[in-house]
Order: structure tokens, then C-alpha cells, then sequence
């Protein structure tokens, strides 16, 4: 088992060397520098352009030296904790990313907690209960749901909400919390606005579950084991729940290694339509204004989050599993 | 011995009876090619055949939208902000008609609220023509024309079958000129990652070892990282002033980018196992070489898989041209995919004002939809000889 650990976590080296190596092709994709786009954006906004001040940032930020140099000195710094300067908000990145991480990764969790929970209820109801009309409307649920982009979903129940009962669904605070610091008062005030993206976000994820865990309890139920426990007398519930879903859970949360990065992706749409205080509007934001520094950091952070949170769900599965454990060897 | 050859006999001859009326149909089976066992089984999965005349008709109209739209898609007009849907009549007091007409709409302003509001003003009836002179257009690029399949004679008036927009554009004449966008795009798209997929699964399954594992941790890095918030990075990263064609391109190579690892995997998958069967190892010790293994033994035998595995690809790479153009960094106005007529309806105002303009979407989820139904039905089929 420690092999293993060890094993996968020396492999997320080289996985975080190549993130921080796309990131920096980010930053330097553009034309131009950013402080072009800086000094553009200044002359646009009727502002003075102070060249001197201009030459001290460029200097400051190592934009006069060559590309690999650049990338070892956007390096150590981020190892420092230093995530650059943003020039839209005129503030050090730090100081506006971690929050956002923060709320995202609660977001993402919840989802997938959400689409574990319903989808394994609705998939074992399914399978146990295949070809009722039950079975029939949550495989139909389930297909409209796989085929339903998100920011759509959530653009049609917006404007439903808005139109038939004047409610304004955005935001993951009500008013009087926005900006506010962190209280308990506040969490609860999110957890009630939570539903909505869970909702929103856990369609596609549920729907894929419940397509995973149908297929595989039909296919358990099927066998001569159960057949044995059934002649053997043995309650139908006692039965279901003992062997047949034990078997069919594991291919279950072997998902969940692609589950996080699709959750991520979706959510940063979901939650610009949604405008939640999350990375999604702020990360387009910065892009759209090319503020390549909070850009950056934000695909670094949601990158490097994401692998690492694979990682965990693969250890996870590995103490469930020890197939997975000797298959890796 | 004896019992084999008692038995023959007995076999053969009642099943010949009981069989009078189908030898043909068994018959038929047997002499099949795989090309008709495939059509047979495809064509059991309705819901698939239904779908792919969806997608016939859906890429019809992409390739002849300038025909089929009665209105330019660029062409405005501030009076008709708003426009509801105009539903098609087909009778009125004298009875039936065809072609049918459309009833009027008088603008005008909300007492209350001064908002514009349209009413249907039944007294004027504008009666609908097949093969109008309307809008000059260039089809294809190459013939001057002016006709469209249908669309009102006179410059009085509007036919609106799907309301109109902020600017009192046709939202039917945009939703026709986006299609040839969004699901072109998905096409090219697939294409270019199939392209990818095959040559870089293709060296990872045939040859195994570690360039199998470097590509593998490659495709492993791919699709760890979360693929929206990359494609924003690289699309924010094309030039405002590129011509509609280049971002098109660019933003099709942005999408293969991440699209080829799953094709890579699939085909890596199939020449793993495909690697030790019989015929390739033959082929292998008759002396053909290793393109003539690949293409001529091997690639007819997972052909099948692949399209169905590309069919099921589209409609991801559509539903990521829609994201992006919808959150404003894919393809950008003059250009009209569905992505970008659904950035009108970002506005929640805009929606409860007029609910057709959420009308792309629904298109979507039908292109989606067929998609997906149709990969299924190949999928099924792309193997005959199973059970």
C-alpha cells in the first residue's frame, strides 16, 4: 500500500511540472506583453501612461529577460506564494483567488456528493426495478440529462423562476451578506442558495451515474449467486443490499477520477451564468481583460487542485479496492 | 461414429421442412456482407434512424441556409425590437389557404410601463410566397442571387416565424445561418482530432513500451486538467481582429486539442488487442510491412468502432463551440453559430421579454440528442456478430 502511495504521488511531479508549463504558455500566448494590454487599457481609460512607471514594472516582473528565464522566475515565485500583480484590480493576485478556490472546490464536492448520493438511490431503484414506469421516466430523465448542456439548464430555470414567480436565482449570497465576512449566519444563508447549482451542476454527473449503476447492478442481479441467496431464503431487500450492490458500487467510484476535472469545467460556465462568487466570472473576467497574472493563477490553481483531488480519489479507491492496489504493481 | 450418422439425417431433413417458408431470410443472413448485417442491425434502433434523418435534414439546411432563410441575418430593424413569434394561418373566414398567410403586428406602447408591447392585427393579412425575390445573397460564394424558399412578396410587412431579436433581426433567419457553424464545426473538429487520435494511438498501441507509456501519461495529463477554463485561456489568446474564417480554424485546433485523447484511447484500445490476432500475426509472417498491416489488415476490422466512436465525439465538440462563443471568447459577431445568438439570451431581462431567443438552444439539445442516438445505433451495430 505505502509502494503505491508513494508510487502515485511521485508521478504527480512530472503532472504539476507540465501544468506550470502550460500556464506560462498562457501568460505568454498573447501579443504583446501584458502590460501592452495594461497600458492599452490605461490609454483607454482616458489615463495618463506613465512610461517610467511602465519600465519599473516591467523590470519588477523580469519581462525584459528570455522565456525560460521568465518561467523560472514566475516559479519561484508562486513556490513563494507570490502569484503576480493583477492590473484590472490593482491588487496582488493572492488576495483574490483564494476565496474563490475555496467556494469552487465547496461547490464541486457538494455536486459530487449530490450525484453520488441520488444516483446510486435512483440506479439501485432502477435496476431492481427495471422496465417499471418509474424505472422507465429516470432513464429518460437520465438521457435528457446527459444531452442537456448545463449553462443551459440553468439559463431555462432562471428564466422560468423570473417569469412565473418574479424570483431572481443568482448569487450564492442574499444582499445582505455580499461582501460580508465569514459567519456562521453567512454559511447558512449558502446553503440555502446551494441547491440551485447542485442542481444545475449534478444533472449531466447523475445522470451518468445512474446509467453506471443500473448496467452494473443489472448485470450482478443476473447471476447464479443471487439466484442461490434467493432460494436459500434470504429477504429480497437484505439480498439486494448485502451482495449484488456491494459488487456493482465499484466500477461506481472508479468515476470519479474524471468526475472532478468535468465538474470543474462545468461549473466555471454554470457559475458565470449563475454569476456565483466563484473562479468562473472572475477567471473570464481577467481573460477577456487580459489580466494574464489572475488568469494564470487561476488555471494553475484549478489545475493543480483538480489532479490533486484525482489523486485523493485514487488512493481512496485503492484502500476500498485491493485489486487496484495490485494492478497498479 | 454410428450415432453421428444416424443422427444426420434426422437433423437436417425436418429442419429443411420446418424452415420452407424462411430459408430465404436464414439464407440471407448467411450470405450477408458485414456492410448489411451492420444496415440490418442499425436499422432495428428506431430511435437512431429517426435521428439520422435529423441530422441529414439539420446538415441540409447548413449547407443551403442562405436559400432557406427569408431574411438576411444581418439585416435589422429597430421597429421590430422584440417581435413575437408570427404563427403561420392557414384559414381565415373564406376558408382554407395555401400557401398560408400571416396576420400583421402593430406596435406599440405598454401604458404602464412604455415598454413596447405587439399586437396581432388581424385585418391585415400578409399571404406567404414560395421562391421570392427578397434579400440579394451570394450562394456558395459563386451565384448571385436573390430567392429564398419563402418569404412575403412585398417590403411590407414581416414574416417572423421565431419572433425577432434586440435589433429586430429574424431569429429563424439567424438560427438557419448559425447551423452551418456549430455543426460544421463539430465535424471539423472530430476530424482533426481523429487525425490526432489515430496517429498518436496508433504508435501508442502498435509499439507499446515506453512510447506507449509517455503517451499514455501524456493523454492521463490531458484529461486531468479541467478542459473549459484551458480552452478560455487559449481562445482569450486569439487576436481581436482575425477574420471569421481564421478564428473558426483556431478555434477548431483549441478544441482537438484536448477532443483527440479520447479518440487516442479508443484506438489504442483496439490495436492493443488487436495486435495478437491471428490475421495480423500472419500478415506479419507472410512479410507485409508495418503500414500494410495497419491500414490494409487491421484498420477495416475496427473501422466500425471509430465512426462510432467520432459520431459520439460531435456533439461534445459542439456543446464546447456553444460554450465558448456563449461566454464570448469563441466565435464572435458578424460570425453566427448557436453559441453566439445564445449570448443574447445571457440577459435575464431579455429572456422574460422574449423567450424565443432561447430558441438556439433548443436546437442544440436536438443536434446533441441525435447525435448521441445515432452514435448509440452505430455503436450497436458496428459489431454484427454479436449477440
Amino acid at each position: 500500500m505505502l509502494a503505491f502511495i508513494v508510487r502515485r504521488i511521485l508521478l504527480l511531479i512530472p503532472t504539476l511540472f507540465f501544468i506550470t508549463i502550460v500556464t506560462f504558455l498562457v501568460i505568454e500566448l498573447p501579443p504583446g506583453d501584458y502590460l501592452d494590454a495594461y497600458a492599452a487599457n490605461l490609454a483607454a481609460g482616458g489615463d495618463p501612461v506613465d512610461q517610467e512607471r511602465l519600465e519599473a514594472l516591467r523590470k519588477q516582473f523580469g519581462l525584459d529577460k528570455p522565456v525560460p528565464l521568465r518561467y523560472l522566475q514566475w516559479l519561484t515565485n508562486i513556490l513563494r506564494g507570490n502569484f503576480g500583480f493583477s492590473f484590472e484590480w490593482n491588487v496582488p493576485v493572492e488576495a483574490l483567488i483564494w476565496e474563490r478556490l475555496a467556494l469552487t472546490f465547496f461547490i464541486s464536492l457538494s455536486t459530487i456528493l449530490f450525484t453520488w448520493v441520488v444516483g446510486f438511490l435512483i440506479g439501485v431503484y432502477s435496476a431492481v426495478n427495471q422496465y417499471s414506469i418509474g424505472d422507465y421516466v429516470f432513464t429518460t430523465l437520465g438521457f435528457i440529462g446527459l444531452g442537456l448542456p448545463n449553462f443551459l439548464i440553468a439559463l431555462v430555470i432562471m428564466w422560468y423562476a423570473f417569469d412565473q414567480f418574479g424570483l431572481r436565482l443568482s448569487g450564492l449570497f442574499s444582499q445582505e451578506y455580499r461582501g460580508a465576512p465569514w459567519s456562521l449566519a453567512k454559511f447558512l444563508d449558502m446553503i440555502t442558495h446551494l441547491w440551485l447549482p447542485l442542481l444545475i451542476l449534478g444533472t449531466a454527473g447523475t445522470a451518468e451515474m445512474i446509467r453506471t449503476m443500473r448496467a452494473n447492478l443489472l448485470d450482478e442481479l443476473n447471476k447464479p449467486y443471487v439466484e442461490t441467496a434467493r432460494a436459500k431464503g434470504l429477504k429480497e431487500q437484505v439480498l439486494v443490499r448485502k451482495y449484488p450492490v456491494r459488487v456493482a458500487l465499484n466500477p461506481f467510484v472508479s468515476t470519479v477520477g474524471w468526475t472532478l476535472p468535468n465538474l470543474i469545467s462545468g461549473a466555471t460556465i454554470v457559475s458565470v451564468v449563475l454569476s456565483l462568487p466563484t473562479t468562473g466570472p472572475m477567471l473570464l473576467g481577467a481573460l477577456m481583460t487580459q489580466d494574464m497574472y489572475l488568469a494564470a493563477s487561476f488555471l494553475l490553481m484549478l489545475s493543480v487542485l483538480t489532479v490533486v483531488g484525482t489523486l485523493i480519489s485514487d488512493l481512496l479507491l485503492a484502500v476500498l479496492d485491493p485489486r487496484i492496489r495490485m494492478e497498479a504493481q | 461414429m454410428t450415432q453421428e450418422t444416424a443422427e444426420r439425417p434426422e437433423l437436417t431433413h425436418p429442419d429443411d421442412a420446418a424452415f420452407d417458408e424462411v430459408p430465404s431470410e436464414r439464407e440471407r443472413v448467411f450470405v450477408a456482407t458485414p456492410g448489411q448485417l451492420m444496415w440490418w442491425r442499425f436499422r432495428r434502433h428506431k430511435m437512431a434512424l429517426l435521428s439520422s434523418v435529423v441530422l441529414i435534414l439539420l446538415y441540409l439546411a447548413a449547407l443551403t441556409w442562405e436559400f432557406l432563410a427569408p431574411y438576411d441575418p444581418l439585416r435589422h430593424d429597430v421597429q421590430s425590437a422584440y417581435a413575437p413569434p408570427q404563427r403561420l394561418q392557414f384559414f381565415d373566414e373564406e376558408g382554407f389557404h395555401f400557401p398560408p398567410f400571416v396576420y400583421g403586428l402593430k406596435g406599440g406602447r405598454d401604458p404602464e410601463t412604455f415598454r413596447k408591447i405587439f399586437e396581432v392585427d388581424e385585418s391585415v393579412k400578409h399571404p406567404i410566397k414560395f421562391m421570392v425575390h427578397g434579400d440579394p445573397y451570394k450562394f456558395w460564394g459563386l451565384m448571385e442571387t436573390d430567392l429564398h424558399l419563402f418569404g412575403l412578396e412585398s417590403n411590407e410587412g414581416t414574416v417572423f416565424l421565431l419572433g425577432a431579436d434586440r435589433l429586430g433581426r429574424d431569429v429563424l433567419s439567424r438560427l438557419l445561418a448559425a447551423t452551418r457553424i456549430s455543426v460544421s464545426i463539430g465535424l471539423v473538429g472530430v476530424i482533426l482530432s481523429f487525425v490526432l487520435g489515430v496517429l498518436i494511438g496508433g504508435i501508442s498501441g502498435y509499439y507499446g513500451g515506453t512510447a506507449d507509456i509517455l503517451i499514455q501519461r501524456i493523454i492521463e495529463f490531458i484529461r486531468a486538467m479541467p478542459s473549459i477554463p484551458l480552452w478560455l485561456a487559449l481562445s482569450a489568446a486569439i487576436p481581436k481582429d482575425w477574420p471569421v474564417t481564421r478564428v473558426y480554424f483556431a478555434i477548431t485546433i483549441i478544441l482537438s486539442l484536448i477532443g483527440w485523447t479520447g479518440l487516442a484511447r479508443v484506438v489504442r484500445g483496439r490495436f492493443l488487442s488487436l495486435r495478437e490476432e491471428d490475421f495480423v500475426q500472419a500478415a506479419r509472417f507472410a512479410g507485409a510491412s508495418e503500414g500494410r498491416i495497419i491500414l490494409r489488415h487491421m484498420t477495416p476490422s475496427f473501422l466500425s468502432h471509430i465512426i462510432a466512436s467520432l459520431t459520439l465525439a460531435v456533439p461534445a465538440m459542439i456543446l464546447s463551440e456553444t460554450s465558448l462563443s456563449f461566454l464570448g471568447l469563441g466565435m464572435r459577431p458578424p460570425a453566427l453559430s448557436w453559441g453566439v445568438l445564445l449570448r443574447e439570451a445571457q440577459n435575464l431581462q431579455a429572456v422574460v421579454l422574449a423567450p424565443w431567443l432561447l430558441t438556439p438552444g433548443l436546437l442544440v439539445v436536438i443536434a446533441v440528442l441525435a447525435f448521441n442516438f445515432v452514435g448509440d445505433g452505430l455503436r450497436d451495430a458496428a459489431d454484427p456478430y454479436a449477440r
